[in-house]
């Protein structure tokens, strides 16, 4: 990769970022129309990408990066593959088309700006996500796709149940981000790559690795929680409270797509062991099944919409643990299907909201005629979806069926598992593409018209290019699925499938399929009773259990709040103390480091006396029994710290000592003539028991402490350093004052920084006068 | 406190105290004192004016508000440490030059205008927080 | 001579960590202004004592006389005592306001942030 493309390459990550930053001043001048400029951003992209499919369909790949933090490896690094490149290419490119959308969807919003922001900086995340190399850096895009949906979905916080959505959908998947993280730690310590190339060229390092499990869990823990596997996927449904493009971004071609692209990416290292090709295909096949069936329940489009969406991702997962290679080109196919048809009717179902104000299918009808455009692309969606022929979506159930046929009861079992499924999503494909259009014309708030240009370009832009790409299906396989089949199995792969029916096994089960689908349809209304009944039977899901837990949570740290933080001083200071005490006295204990006895003391006479001073004025202390004396004391021990620096070499300590001593006895003396407070001591004998205990252990520990420092040898480089350079460089004699205002200036600076911050709080203090909370006169008699 | 020898004394205590505080800060560098020491003495001799004639009176007497002369300290004690940065040394650097002035030779130094920043700050903080208790017994 | 300042300090730290326990502000008010000192005399002695010789070169020498003082904890020390001024300045302020606003000296009597029988947070999103 030469530096010129490089560094595009490296501008095509910041970009989407640059372009949140300028994205509401931009709308601020040119309102919706600011979407036509901010599509710039991903079409550019898309096109820079686009650039490599040459080289990647050549089975090479594009690597690049930077160092970042050089001293631990860690590089700040893409790898482009066929998968990689797939996926850059869909974000962008359908991304294009939805900040589109969203200039029409939300026109006169006053939040546009904002909204424009996050999508691109959602947009930033997943494009990082896809392409990155090191793990570092897949795991901060990973973790920043969780805090930009968060946003994206709680867009409309003023809404209780758009919070909700936000915060659980943040909640599910970050913690499966922490999981993620985990298990790319295990990853690393296993194999000792902190790369993703690395890794997938390591072979069966990972395979063979005591470790495997573990890391296999913890990825899985990550991937699932973000692809909205059963149990994990109420959170999906839920950020349906997000306005419609975001859903249609987010649930289309990225966010929940980003668990697969992991799964698809981990294959050739995780790949191909029983752990993995049994947790996959169960989890993906019950989520599969979960996810039609709530799907067919419910009647709104984006509802249903979001459990097929869920159901999807069960059968990418199922494909990809499947294990074969025909398993893994399905599960290619049917992401890129996936990800146009799902776009496109996410976008029409925003749509018809848009134009009707009704999002519910028992009262849409025959709004074909007022939004043809609107017609075309949902029937187009939905013809794909369903897998009808000349659709990608053909392609894919082809392909599905084609691999799953092995005729090993295992594999019996998952066909049966995605015939039912894939018979369903058929039917919700044609509730939400063709219903709404057909039959007869239902009452609406809004009278139904075709919206504009801004609105249906992305959905019929999609719509046809499910089409065309199952039409010229061998360039497109040359250019997307095979090299990303290939990526995703770690062996060259050619992918094959074609519009052209071909009779056998597959066909077969396709028209099965496309039976059932149509029964389903025909009997949409007893199934839907069905489901709620069973439903109701059941009275508990994941989504409930979310609340149940997050209340418990709050409860929880409530009371472990009120056990620590109880709000008294006292048990504060107690529990602080006795720690401080059992820090310094058991490490010497245990260790054996207490200091050996000293030498009787040879101290003169008046030295002596001075520290019976200190003594007495201590003792005077604990025995004061009014305010008086206890002033006077803490004067003598201060006049007597000050005596000690003045005999022990330190006349500048002295000074200072006694002149802010004199000071604390004047301004003690000034409060406490006007607090009337007795210092005399109430405590009951328990307590001062306990508290002579601490304060005496405290004592003896600091004691204890000095002691063993004293008889351990002086390290005076410092000292000596300020001694030898005081003069010399700093011409000064006074070796303590240069300290101060030269060797340690900076200190200094900040100290009497202090010295002035504190008397611009007390004099706030004094100055400050709450509202009196009793009436004035109350308070005047008081 | 308000005896008429104590009145008496006062002005000429205070007069001598806040002398002797810039005496004992200028000559900080090479004998004992320095900006913290003669501060508190300045403080102490403020606090002796006001015990006398009252927390107006000293107002009166320093005429500048005390935290902002403590505010003119903290930023001369800074200028002092950015005077180093164009000359090319690191912030706080000292600095030094030597006129002679009628016949002296004065060592004038960054270093002693940062003492001196010091000084300011320690008296105009102090005084402001001493005053401020005692001029709670005042309307 | 150690010694004698090790116990010293120990005798500063127990006396002042006593008050300090204590539930009166102003016996807590006297025990943090020992503590410092006892702070002062800790960083002081560590630092090792010698008699009466202070750190200044004397005029006319070029070094220090021999055995004078470590002027290192000597410079801690001295801004350290005039920052432990202000603040005790800044805590006496704050109880002494504080027993205006509530009438009351004793900590436990103190519980205008954090209330007794505080109830849950709303359950809500």
């Amino acid at each position: 990769m030469g530096t010129g493309a490089q560094s595009l390459t490296l501008l095509a990550l910041l970009l989407p970022f640059l372009g949140a930053i300028i994205a509401p001043v931009l709308t601020r001048f040119l309102k919706h129309n600011a979407a036509w400029i901010l599509a710039l951003i991903p079409l550019w992209l898309f096109i820079h990408f686009a650039g490599f499919l040459e080289t990647v369909a050549g089975g090479n790949s594009v690597s690049g990066g930077l160092d970042w933090v050089p001293s631990l490896g860690v590089r700040f690094s893409w790898y482009l593959d066929g998968l990689s490149l797939t996926f850059a290419l869909l974000i962008s490119g359908i991304g294009t088309l939805i900040v589109l959308y969203s200039g029409g969807y939300l026109k006169g919003h006053v939040q546009q700006g904002r909204f424009f922001s996050f999508i691109l900086m959602f947009m930033g995340a997943m494009q990082g996500l896809v392409i990155s190399d090191s793990f570092l850096m897949l795991f901060v895009f990973w973790e920043l796709t969780s805090i930009t949906s968060f946003l994206l979905i709680g867009f409309d916080h003023d809404r209780e149940a758009a919070r909700r959505a936000a915060l659980q959908a943040l909640i599910v998947t970050g913690l499966g981000g922490l999981s993620l993280l985990a298990g790319l730690l295990v990853i690393w310590g296993a194999t000792g790559t902190q790369d993703l190339s690395t890794l997938l060229a390591s072979g069966d390092a990972m395979r063979e690795s005591p470790l495997y499990l573990l890391a296999l869990v913890l990825v899985l823990g990550g991937a699932f929680t973000k692809s909205a596997q059963f149990p994990f996927h109420f959170w999906l449904p839920n950020a349906m409270q997000a306005p419609t493009p975001v859903s249609a971004y987010l649930h289309s071609a990225t966010m929940v797509k980003a668990g697969v692209y992991l799964l698809m990416r981990l294959n050739p290292a995780f790949g191909e062991t029983v752990a993995w090709e049994t947790i996959l295909p169960v989890f993906g096949g019950t989520t599969l099944i979960v996810g039609t069936h709530l799907a067919n329940r419910h009647t709104d489009m984006n509802l249903m919409h979001a459990y097929t969406t869920v159901a999807s991702l069960g059968l990418l997962v199922m494909l990809t643990g499947f294990g074969a290679e025909k398993a893994i080109e399905a599960a290619v196919l049917y992401l890129i299907a996936h990800s146009m048809f799902k776009g496109a009717l996410f976008m029409v179902a925003g749509l018809i909201d848009h134009e009707t104000g009704v999002r519910d299918i028992r009262r849409l009808g025959g709004i074909g005629r007022a939004m043809p455009l609107t017609f075309a692309a949902g029937l187009l969606a939905a013809l794909s979806m369903g897998g009808l022929p000349l659709f990608f979506g053909f392609l894919a159930k082809e392909e599905i069926y084609a691999a799953l046929g092995t005729g090993t009861p295992w594999a019996t079992v998952l066909i049966l598992v995605a015939i039912v499924g894939n018979a369903l999503m058929f039917a919700v494909a044609f509730m939400v593409g063709l219903k709404p259009f057909i039959g007869k014309r239902g009452e609406t708030p809004k009278k139904a018209h075709e919206g504009p240009p801004l609105l249906w370009t992305g959905p019929l832009v999609l719509g046809v290019s499910g089409m065309i790409g199952a039409l010229l299906s061998e360039p497109a396989h040359a250019l997307f699925s095979s090299p990303m089949a290939s990526a995703v199995s770690g062996t060259a792969v050619e992918v094959h499938a074609s519009t052209v029916p071909h009779i056998g096994l597959p066909l077969l089960l396709s028209l099965m399929t496309i039976a059932l689908g149509v029964g389903f349809y025909l009997m949409q209304e007893r199934m839907r009773d069905g489901v709620a009944g069973s439903l109701k039977a059941i009275g508990w899901g994941p989504d409930r259990g979310f609340d149940q837990a997050m209340r418990g949570l709050l409860r929880l740290s409530f009371r472990v709040t009120k056990i620590i933080q109880n709000g008294r001083l006292d048990i504060y200071l107690t529990v602080t103390f006795a720690m401080v005490a059992l820090t310094l006295l058991l490490p010497m204990v245990i260790f054996d480091e207490l200091p050996s006895m000293p030498d009787m003391p040879m101290l003169l006479p008046h030295e002596w006396t001075i520290v019976a001073i200190a003594v007495i004025g201590l003792g005077a202390m604990v025995y004061a029994k009014d305010r008086l004396t206890a002033i006077v004391s803490l004067g003598i021990q201060g006049l007597a710290v000050a005596l000690l620096f003045m005999l022990f070499g330190a006349p500048d300590l002295s000074f200072t000592q006694f002149m802010i001593e004199t000071l604390s006895v004047v301004i003690l003396a000034l409060v406490m003539t006007r607090l009337r407070l007795s210092p005399t001591d109430h405590r009951p004998a328990g307590e001062k028991a306990m508290d002579v205990t601490i304060a005496g252990a405290c004592g003896l520990a600091f004691g204890l402490l000095l002691l063993k420092v004293t008889q351990i040898p002086f390290d005076d480089t410092l000292s000596q350093f300020f001694e030898a350079h005081s003069l010399a460089i700093a011409h000064g004699r006074n070796i303590v004052n240069v300290i101060i205002v030269d060797f340690r200036g900076l200190d200094t600076l900040g100290e009497i920084a202090v010295v002035m911050i504190a008397g611009l709080a007390i004099l706030a203090l004094i100055r400050v006068t709450t509202p009196p909370k009793q009436p004035v006169s109350a308070r005047e008699g008081s | 406190m308000r005896t008429l020898i104590f009145r008496t004394a006062a002005p000429y205590l205070t007069a001598l105290m806040l002398l002797l505080s810039i005496f004992v800060l200028l000559r900080g560098h090479n004998e004992p004192g320095g900006g913290f020491i003669g501060g508190l003495i300045a403080v102490s001799a403020f606090a002796i004016h006001g015990i006398a004639f009252g927390v107006h009176q000293v107002r009166r007497t320093m005429y500048f508000h005390p935290m902002a002369i403590s505010g003119f300290g903290l930023l001369l004690a800074v200028l002092a440490g950015l005077v180093s940065l164009p000359a090319g040394a690191p912030l706080l650097t000292g600095l030094w030059v030597s006129p002679t002035v009628g016949g002296i030779t004065l060592d004038l130094s960054t270093v002693l205008l940062f003492d001196i920043g010091v000084y300011l700050v320690v008296v105009g903080s102090i005084t402001s927080i001493a005053l401020a208790l005692e001029g709670r017994e005042e309307p | 001579m150690e010694t004698v300042f090790s116990i010293l300090v120990g005798l500063f730290f127990a006396v002042g960590i006593y008050l300090i326990l204590s539930k009166h502000v102003i016996r807590i008010l006297l025990g943090i202004a020992i503590f410092s000192n006892a702070v002062n005399l800790l960083i002081f002695t560590s630092g090792r004592i010698v008699r009466s010789t202070a750190p200044i070169i004397p005029m006319g020498e070029q070094v220090l006389p021999a055995g004078a003082a470590n002027p290192l904890p000597q410079a801690l020390i001295l801004t350290a005592i005039v920052i432990s001024f202000s603040f005790f300045a800044f805590i006496l302020v704050l109880a002494f306001r504080a027993y205006q606003e509530m009438g009351v000296d004793h900590t436990a009597g103190m519980r205008v942030a954090e209330p007794e029988g505080e109830r849950l947070p709303p359950m809500g999103y």
